[in-house]
């Protein structure tokens, strides 16, 4: 396995430049990197869902996608995928297709959480050899900052903001990966662009399984979480540190925390880097919400820690 | 890539019989063609004998512009750079300094011999 970064300057990109992704985007630096844990010599087929992706990287007549590349619907990347995957697995069957493919989609969170939730679910249930990869930046950036599943308890959004009688988003996150986990397909993980090398073994075991798998990668949006966009790494290694967003992996059902935090740090340290949570911070009235964060962080990083068996 | 692609770079000035049916994109990586140099308001300037080769730029930079060759910083593509600073702010040794993007501008050209 190449996790030197010296051996992963040498493969081919993928993702060229030239694409439409704002200054200091976080989904394309998780794309470079999953990509980079794909193995040498296969061919790729990329699909992705709606979103700031699809939109950016496919403008017609431009694209940046170096390999096959399929333009989906919102709902049914992952059923797009399946189908591709099926007719290759019959090609190749008939002796029709001597090459080897692997099939990645790149969802955001809208695509993954929300609208292509049932799709993805089926997919995976049927065991569809593909990769699924989730960029999250936990809302509807694409169409301005709408609330999503994937969205933090008190965040500010332009369909969940702060004012007499809310602090942001009421709701928990659901923990998406934990679900795709349940479906028992051979590997899930949670990643972070920041913890780069964690995530480019992720996706080479990822693209390694004969079956589903599934990653979701935090890739911060500096628009839509307010932090000045040079941060971007940043503010994901601090989601890391702080426990809002554990790494961690489930192979053939064995939880196992990948990045170790010894010392946790506490959730401001995040949350006051953006903008999102600025209110929280500022505003007595709002700060109620502030210790219903960190108990949802302390509580999921407790599930985790006696899931992957390192708390008695 | 293949052999029946396309030329598109008159694109602009097609009749509508000449685009692809389904405007499908018949070759990858066609987006090399659009340069998004020109969005830069800041620079990164490379100083290649602070730089230790820990290659954290390449691996962080959203538009593929950190070129590498023999396991090395080559250079960086500023057709496509954006300038969002992650390089420099992520650089452990201080090596990527961003700078004003229209002095820098001004600066090539008087070393260009003035436009």
């Amino acid at each position: 396995m190449a996790t030197s970064i010296r051996e992963m300057s040498k493969k081919p990109e993928i993702l060229t430049g030239g694409h439409r992704l704002c200054a200091g985007c976080g989904a394309s630096i998780a794309v470079r990197q999953v990509l980079m844990g794909a193995p040498d010599g296969v061919h790729l087929v990329v699909a992705n869902p709606t979103g700031c992706l699809e939109v950016s990287t496919t403008i017609y007549p431009y694209t940046s996608w170096n390999c096959s590349y399929i333009h989906c619907a919102f709902e049914n990347a992952a059923s797009t995928m399946s189908g591709v995957e099926a007719a290759f697995k019959s090609l190749q069957r008939q002796g029709k297709i001597k090459e080897d493919f692997r099939f990645v989609v790149f969802g955001g969170d809208g695509g993954t959480y929300d609208i292509g939730f049932q799709a993805l679910s089926g997919a995976l249930e049927r065991g569809h050899r593909m990769v699924y990869v989730c960029y999250n930046n936990e809302a509807y950036m694409n169409t301005g900052i709408q609330r999503s599943g994937a969205t933090v308890l008190g965040t500010w959004t332009t369909t969940s903001p702060y004012g007499e009688n809310s602090f942001g988003k009421t709701q928990n996150r659901k923990d998406m990966t934990a679900i795709a986990a349940a479906h028992n397909i051979p590997y899930v993980a949670q990643a972070s662009i920041s913890h780069w090398r964690d995530l480019v073994r992720k996706a080479e075991k990822a693209f390694a399984v004969d079956g589903p798998s599934f990653i979701n990668v935090l890739s911060p949006c500096h628009r839509g979480w307010r932090y000045p966009m040079e941060q971007t790494v940043e503010v994901a290694k601090l989601a890391v540190q702080t426990c809002i967003w554990p790494l961690y992996e489930v192979e053939d059902g064995k939880w196992h925390i990948t990045v170790k935090v010894r010392d946790k740090k506490p959730v401001e340290e995040y949350l006051k880097t953006q903008g999102r949570f600025a209110h929280l911070l500022k505003e007595k009235k709002y700060a109620e919400a502030l210790p219903l964060i960190q108990e949802y962080v302390d509580q999921e990083w407790e599930k985790l820690r006696f899931l992957s068996g390192e708390q008695e | 890539m293949s052999k029946n692609t396309l030329d598109i770079t008159d694109i602009k000035n097609w009749d509508w019989r000449k685009h692809p049916r389904g405007a499908v994109i018949q070759e990858p990586g066609t987006a090399k063609q659009f340069k998004t140099g020109g969005w830069r308001s800041a620079r990164p300037l490379w100083d290649k004998g602070k730089c230790t080769q820990c290659l954290l730029c390449f691996m962080f930079c959203p538009d593929s512009a950190i070129k590498t060759k023999d396991e090395k910083i080559a250079s960086f593509d500023y057709d496509f750079c954006k300038g969002c600073g992650i390089c420099a702010y992520e650089c452990p040794r201080d090596a990527i300094t961003m700078v004003d993007e229209a002095e820098a501008r001004r600066r090539d050209e008087i070393k260009e011999g003035g436009a």
